[in-house]
């Protein structure tokens, strides 16, 4: 079993096995990576990429939508 | 003799090399459901409909993409950076938004006060060039200040958005003279950006000649967000149909209409 480590996604603090990638962590949050904006410690990573980037221990993740807006 | 589709054919209305028939533009926000936003759209007959860029609710509680309900092959989505108080703040909503959207386009507002939601000028001048730089078509949403207007042209901004007042107020145009200045003195185009409260301020603000006008809450809030959407379709096409038709000059005093000779005795 892989450690635990703590990350933080859309501001709240969350636990994920260690070596979890990118998009790893759109399939645990049950979210379809073609509807999602993806932002990794500021930087943008963009769909094709998901599956290459792992997540480390204190990382920041901001997982974005459209909403409706003026 | 001109046919009635000489009579309202106009110049097209063309923002960073892409035009639209509609000068109507709408946003999806302050909707009491979903399908009351879609109706109100439809009604508008806007094709540019501003959006906003947010946190997914990873809990669910909050609701699902505006994505579910608009067609982004029918309209075309305009991500905005409301919200933002810093240009660092708006460009990252900007960029976040060419991301998840289908255009290099952004509505950017870099606001620098909350009671009023006036722009913080200096910011969105620094965000405008930054953005620019980086191939986006920045639509700058600003007050009635002539001088920031410039500045954003010179900045690369494809279009200028003056306020009609306070984003959200209803209190429709208060400064014609201004948003008059601003389109005689721009190339780009005008889009006048908040404040409308009903389809005559729509009509007024067309009226000073600008290219086009954005609103949000003046629908979402009517009683009936659908037939207002539909007012301010014929307001925003009536207005613009007086604008270039030209008004006639006022006078202080009656003329008649009716020929004075003529007369019985």
């Amino acid at each position: 079993m892989p450690e635990t480590i703590e990350i933080v996604v859309n501001g709240e603090r969350r636990g994920v096995p260690d070596g979890t990638t990118l998009l790893g962590l759109l399939a645990a949050l049950d979210l379809d990576a073609r509807a999602v904006v993806v932002e990794h410690n500021r930087r943008i990573v963009r769909r094709p990429g998901l599956g290459d980037v792992r997540i480390g221990p204190g990382d920041s993740i901001e997982l974005v939508h459209f909403v409706g807006g003026g | 003799m001109a046919t009635a589709v000489d009579l309202v054919r106009d110049t097209p209305f063309t923002i960073g090399g892409r035009t639209f028939h509609s000068r109507l533009m709408v946003g999806t926000g302050k909707y009491s459901d979903a399908a009351a936003m879609v109706r109100a759209v439809q009604a508008s007959g806007a094709e540019i409909v501003t959006v906003a860029v947010r946190r997914i609710d990873l809990d669910r509680r909050r609701p699902e993409s505006v994505l579910h309900h608009l067609d982004p092959g029918r309209y075309f989505l305009l991500a905005n950076t409301a919200g933002c108080y810093t240009a660092e703040d708006a460009i990252r909503y900007a960029r976040l938004g060419r991301e998840a959207g289908f255009n290099e386009f952004v509505k950017l507002e870099v606001i620098g006060d909350e009671e009023t939601l006036l722009p913080d000028v200096q910011g969105l001048l620094e965000a405008t060039k930054v953005l620019v730089r980086e191939g986006f078509t920045v639509l700058a949403y600003t007050n009635e200040d002539l001088v920031t207007a410039l500045r954003l042209e010179a900045a690369g901004a494809a279009a200028v958005m003056p306020l009609a007042s306070p984003i959200g107020s209803g209190l429709g145009l208060l400064h014609p003279l201004w948003v008059r200045t601003i389109k005689r003195r721009l190339a780009v185009p005008v889009v006048v950006d908040a404040g409308v409260g009903t389809a005559s301020d729509a009509c007024l603000t067309m009226e000073q000649g600008v290219d086009g006008i954005l609103m949000n809450t003046a629908i979402a809030q009517a009683r009936d967000p659908a037939l207002m959407a539909h007012a301010m379709r014929l307001a925003v096409e009536a207005g613009r149909a007086a604008f270039r038709a030209g008004r006639m000059p006022k006078r202080d005093v009656a003329l008649p209409s009716s020929p004075t000779d003529g007369m019985l005795d």
